[in-house]
Order: structure tokens, then C-alpha cells, then sequence
């Protein structure tokens, strides 16, 4: 099956190796990925710090780049929720471009949820190693609603251990823009964060958002704490 | 009064708000205390989405005709007895409340907690006219004793602990220190008696308003709802023009939600229905009451795209579970509501000039949004005011060129692959300048872009 995979500009920009960890699982479980040169951001900082236009810019072109009925795969629970969510609305004068957008809403699948509901790739018995924890980011959850499936992958890990962190699903304090206006209370957030994950006593935190996992890995390089901050493509492609 | 704090200086207040160890222990405690609370209360109500459901529809059935409501209200309520007033704007709101006082010789007043009197600043314009007033909610009694404002809307002294309280009332009241609770809340209602006894008015406000019957409802926890009420000859009390209910037939999920949604009860201690001042025959109630309905820019809210905040029924659950709020403390979003409901209120209320750098104050979680117990969409709400705050020019010159040139970026995929480059090679420069801002914070950009290793 042949899946268009939308990289994210932070992936393609910060975390090559989360782009190449995702083609790696996409081919194990028999999808073809196909990465569209021509991508670059869902808009979604542009969006959430209310600058409309040129957030419509980002999705118009999104649109036209990830066109076609093929699935739409990305690492990213916060970028699909932008293109699910809120496409439709940046198009609400133009009846051709909400129904573009909302088609492409359809087709998009934030990674975790592909590769539970149509790659079952939580009944393949990858391997793992150590202790995890995982981090619910807030968009994957509350926007998309993906509270299984990222732990269905991970308790599905055979040498791995999962421990849950408490309040999982609180904010990281990463907010994207949020980072940058308001940086001494995404700080303390991060912190915060960091130490719960320390609290669980694993050895790696992992989530599907690599902004939440970039904003607690430098709370966690500030502290000292040696956890690993892996993003679960990641995790997922070292038990191949 | 909160030293001087102002939306406008967000950052700055929640900077010093976070230096505060006390203030950020007391916050972290009573906050986790609400959350787990909340979950225990709703645990075992069936069908809580139900229950949501249809609470939310019926504040929108109200906002659908606010003026359709308040009319029946006001009718109702003349009817019962009470006496109308309708206050425009908040110096309005002022002056009636102090013109009717005033004319009754009234100089010491007893108040029960009201949000909307602290949004017209009611205490200072009556102090100011030579009358007493007396805040007798625990809350509220100590932050007037410190000289502040509430911190949050349900617990207007959560950002306090008991050592702090104690040592307080033992400078102010002249009592041996103790940090009991026990003890401090019954030192508070000894001094808090005499004053119940010899005033000559009390002021509350309402947390709903049945259209209906004419009647205000007060839902309370300390008893001191029903003394303001009923004890003093003259009630005053002032509410604002949204927290209509049709009838009070619609009041049982309210009372259902609200209360589990604040601090986690099943139920208030006390639930009051005022219909009209006491009549011939009645064993309690104030003999004369007089209503102010305020609209202070209700109306203008309600015809524009945010009127969904209308349908708050400030239970505070919001403030309890946001990120922001439980680290940076209610005082430091700057004027009378405090986080996610607040800083759209305060944006709304204020405007942006006033207000502008309070609706950057929200990672956007959503967290808020799923406790909601009447499904204010509060992101929504957040997203569409930071959309107005840019097209009004209200955002920094240089984030509007960062923004244009992101703009320009993502609708081109060589202009795209250029600011990575670019980004790459300036990188090294934005850490030793950022410090520990965004570039500081963010790992340099990968040497080779996924793209180009990209299947």
C-alpha cells in the first residue's frame, strides 16, 4: 500500500532520525511511503499564534502537495490534528478547499494510529529493551483522541518494560509558539515534566510529538537526568 | 489591590509570580487537591456527557435570547417584590449600588462573594463614600485583610497557605498565632458575627438568575450566603446579565455540575433561592431587595464571535486544571478572572490594548476544554482572540516579519529548503544570542535534512 508521508518541518529540519525510523516501520509493515519533496509545514505555528493567512498559505499548499486518495502518514499527533481540525475552517469562504481539506482530514493518520488500526503492527511482537515511559502529548489526545494506541504498541514490546507516568497527558509546556513568548513558564512546565518522568524510574520517555519531546529532552539536559528522550518511531524501529 | 498588576505586563507578573515558592507550593496543592476531587465527585454520576450535554444546550437556549431572558427576569422579579436596576457599565454599576446604600443611611455593609463586584471594583467607590465593608467568605475576608484581589474565581485565597494565614490574623486581629484551619475559620466567624448583626446591608451576588420566578440563586459553602442574604434589612445584590437560567426546573443539573466541577463536591453546604424580599408571614429574608443586573459589554460580546464564552458558569475547573494558571498563580493574568475563562474575559472585557499579551498565556492544551462542564470552547475561543490581536496590530513588529517570512516559506518549497539552510548556518549565532531562549532551547539543525535522505 502506498502512503504519502508527511514529514513535519521539525522532523525534516531537527530529526532526520525520526523520519528514517518512520519509513523503516511503514516498510516492515508492508506500506510503500512516499515523501513528497515539495512539503513543508501543516502552518500550524502560523495558525495558533493567529496569523490566518499565512497559516492558509501553509494548508493551501499542504493540500496541493499531499493531493489524491492516498493514506497520509506523519510522526507528528499535533500536525495531523491541525490538517483534521482545523483545514476545514482556514477555507470556510471556498467550498472546493473545505471539501479538499476535508478529505485530506480523512486521510491522514497520525503514526501511532496507523500502525495500530491498519498496520496491526501491535500484534507483531517487535522487540524492545529497558524500561519506557511514555509521554501523552496534549493535541494526540485531546484533539485526535489517540490515548490507546501509542500504549498498545508499547506494552506489545517483547524485553521492554512500560511504566506509566502520572498525569501523562499534562502539557509539557511546549505550546510552539508558546516556547518562544513565554519561555520561563514553558521552562517550569518542562521541568515539571521532567521530573515525573524521573519519578517513574525509567530509563527512556518517549511520545509522538517531537516539539513535546525536544522541549522536555532540554528540561531533562538541564536537570542532569540521563533518561533517553526517544520519539516512539524511534523505539518502535530498534525491535525490528 | 494586587501590586499594580496588569494583563499587559503577563509575563512579567507570572515571572515574579514563579519566584514565589509559598505561592507556587500553595497553587501546585490545591490545584492537584481540585483535580483529583473533581474526578472522585464525578465518578459516580452516570452519564457525566449527558449531563454536560444538556447543561450546555440550556445556556445556549439562554443566549439565543439573552434580552428575551433578562425581560422575563425583570418582570418576574418586580412581581416577587425586588426592586431592578440595570446597570449599563461598571461606574454605573457603582453608583446605583452606592446611590441605593447612600439613600437607606446605610455605612456598614456585609458582602457575600461576588466575581462581578470585584469586576467594578465595587468595594473601593463605597469605602471611598465613608461606608464600611466587610468581606465574610473566608477567601475573601483574608485577601481583604492582606489588601489583594481574589486569585481565582471559586477560591479566592488558594494562592495563600495556613502559616501564612495565621500569621496574618494574628498581626491583624490581635489573636494567638495558629496555622489550624479549624481554628482560623472560627476566629474569622467570631469577629465575622458581630459584624452580620450590626449591618445595615448586605451585598451578594448570584450564580444564576431563574427568568422564570425572578429568583437569584447562591450556591455557598460557610453559611455566610444566607446571613448576608437574610439578616441585614437590605439586600443588594448584583449580577451579571448572562447568568440567566430559564426557569428553576433547570436548575438540578447545575447543581449537579457545578459544584463537582469547582471543588470537587457532590453538593454545596447550602443552596439559596431568593425570590423577592421577605413577606408578611416569612421567618427570614432582608425586607427590601434590589437587583442590579450588569452588562459592561455582555451585549457587545454576545452579538460578536466570542459569545460562547457567555455560557460560562464560572465553576473554575478551567483554572484548576491549566497548565499555566496552576504554575503562574490567578494574580498574575492581571485583572479580576484569572485563566482560560479569564484571560478571554479579560481580553473581552478590557480590550486589547489593555489586555493583549494575557491571550498568549495558553500552550493550547485543551485541557480546560475537556473539563468544561457546559463546553465553552476555550481554545477555540483563546485562537480566535489571538487571531484579532494580530489583525488589530497588537503583535510585536518583529514576530509579524517572522511570521510573513514563515508564511512565505511554507508556501514554497524553495524558499522552504532555503531557510533550512539558512537556519543551519545561523544557528550557532541565535544560541549565543538566545541564550536560554528558543535557540537555546532547540537542538541546531540537523546537517542533513530528512528530505534528502527521504524515500
Amino acid at each position: 500500500m502506498k502512503v504519502l508521508l508527511f514529514g513535519t518541518c521539525l522532523v525534516d529540519t531537527f530529526f532526520p532520525g525520526v523520519g528514517e525510523a518512520t519509513v523503516r516501520l511503514l516498510r516492515r509493515f508492508g506500506a510503500e511511503p512516499v515523501f513528497p519533496q515539495a512539503q513543508t509545514c501543516c502552518g500550524q505555528p502560523a495558525w495558533n499564534a493567529g496569523y490566518e493567512p499565512e497559516a492558509r498559505a501553509a494548508a493551501a499548499h499542504f493540500l496541493s502537495v499531499f493531493d489524491g486518495d492516498d493514506p497520509i502518514v506523519t510522526p507528528s499527533g499535533s500536525c495531523a490534528a491541525m490538517v483534521k481540525h482545523h483545514y476545514p475552517g482556514l477555507f470556510r469562504d471556498d467550498p472546493r478547499m473545505v471539501a479538499k481539506a476535508r478529505r485530506a482530514g480523512e486521510r491522514i493518520h497520525e503514526l501511532s494510529h496507523f500502525l495500530v488500526h491498519v498496520a496491526k503492527a501491535h500484534e507483531a511482537g517487535l522487540r524492545g529493551k529497558g524500561t519506557v515511559t511514555y509521554h501523552a502529548s496534549c493535541h494526540l489526545t485531546r484533539s485526535l483522541g489517540v490515548r490507546e494506541e501509542p500504549l498498545a504498541l508499547l506494552s506489545s514490546l517483547k524485553g521492554a518494560t512500560f511504566v506509566p507516568m502520572p498525569d501523562a497527558a499534562r502539557c509539557c509546556g511546549f505550546g510552539g509558539t508558546f516556547m518562544a513568548k513565554l519561555p520561563e513558564i514553558s521552562c517550569a512546565l518542562a521541568e515539571e515534566k521532567a521530573a515525573a518522568i524521573e519519578a517513574t524510574g525509567a530509563d527512556t520517555v518517549t511520545g509522538c510529538d517531537s516539539g513535546c519531546l525536544m522541549n522536555i529532552a532540554d528540561a531533562m539536559k538541564r536537570r542532569g537526568t540521563p533518561v533517553r528522550v526517544a520519539h516512539l518511531a524511534q523505539l518502535l524501529a530498534e525491535g525490528i | 489591590m494586587s501590586h499594580g498588576q496588569t494583563s499587559l505586563r503577563f509575563r512579567e507578573n507570572s515571572v515574579r509570580a514563579m519566584g514565589d515558592d509559598a505561592l507556587r507550593a500553595a497553587m501546585k496543592h490545591a490545584t492537584g487537591t481540585f483535580g483529583s476531587k473533581r474526578a472522585e465527585a464525578f465518578a459516580p454520576v452516570e452519564d457525566v456527557e449527558g449531563l454536560r450535554d444538556r447543561a450546555s444546550a440550556i445556556r445556549e437556549r439562554v443566549l439565543s435570547d439573552l434580552s428575551g431572558y433578562v425581560d422575563r427576569f425583570v418582570a418576574a422579579a418586580t412581581r416577587a417584590g425586588a426592586t431592578v436596576h440595570r446597570a449599563v457599565d461598571a461606574s454605573a454599576a457603582r453608583e446605583i449600588i452606592a446611590k441605593i446604600l447612600a439613600g437607606r443611611g446605610a455605612k456598614r455593609i456585609v458582602k457575600g462573594k461576588s466575581m462581578v463586584s470585584e469586576e467594578v471594583e465595587l468595594n473601593a467607590h463605597l469605602e471611598a463614600a465613608g461606608m464600611e465593608v466587610v468581606e465574610t467568605d473566608l477567601g475573601e475576608y483574608i485577601i481583604q485583610m492582606e489588601g489583594e484581589t481574589p486569585s481565582h474565581i471559586i477560591v479566592p485565597a488558594i494562592h495563600k497557605n495556613r502559616r501564612q494565614v495565621g500569621k496574618l490574623f494574628a498581626e491583624r486581629l490581635g489573636v494567638p498565632y495558629s496555622d489550624d484551619p479549624q481554628v482560623l475559620t472560627k476566629i474569622a466567624r467570631e469577629a465575622l458575627r458581630e459584624k452580620f448583626l450590626s449591618a445595615d446591608a448586605g451585598i451578594s451576588g448570584a450564580n444564576f438568575a431563574a427568568a422564570e420566578t425572578g429568583s437569584l440563586i447562591l450556591f455557598t459553602n460557610e453559611g455566610n450566603g444566607r446571613m448576608v442574604t437574610t439578616v441585614p434589612p437590605l439586600h443588594v445584590a448584583i449580577l451579571s446579565i448572562e447568568k440567566m437560567i430559564p426557569s428553576l426546573a433547570d436548575l438540578p443539573d447545575f447543581i449537579r455540575l457545578l459544584p463537582r466541577s469547582a471543588t470537587g463536591q457532590p453538593i454545596t453546604s447550602y443552596v439559596s433561592v431568593i425570590t423577592g424580599p421577605r413577606k408578611a408571614g416569612d421567618a427570614t429574608g432582608a425586607k427590601e431587595l434590589h437587583i442590579v443586573l450588569l452588562d459592561n459589554g455582555r451585549t457587545e460580546i454576545l452579538a460578536g464571535e466570542s459569545r460562547d464564552i457567555l455560557k460560562c458558569i464560572r465553576c473554575g475547573a478551567c483554572m484548576n486544571v491549566c497548565p499555566v494558571y496552576r504554575t503562574v498563580g490567578g494574580h498574575s493574568y492581571g485583572w479580576t478572572y484569572p485563566g482560560p475563562m479569564g484571560l478571554i474575559l479579560t481580553a473581552l472585557l478590557t480590550g486589547m490594548a489593555n489586555s493583549h499579551p494575557v491571550v498568549d498565556a495558553s500552550t493550547l492544551c485543551g485541557a480546560c476544554v475537556e473539563v468544561c462542564p457546559v463546553r465553552v470552547p476555550l481554545v477555540d475561543l483563546i485562537l480566535q482572540l489571538r487571531r484579532r490581536k494580530v489583525r488589530e496590530g497588537f503583535a510585536g513588529p518583529k514576530e509579524m516579519r517572522g511570521m510573513a517570512l514563515f508564511g512565505a516559506a511554507a508556501a514554497s518549497p524553495g524558499r522552504f529548503a532555503l531557510g533550512q539552510r539558512m537556519a543551519r548556518i545561523l544557528w550557532p549565532f541565535a544560541r549565543v544570542l538566545g541564550g536560554k531562549d528558543v535557540a537555546g532551547r532547540m537542538p541546531p539543525p540537523a546537517r542533513t535534512p530528512f528530505r534528502r535522505s527521504a524515500p
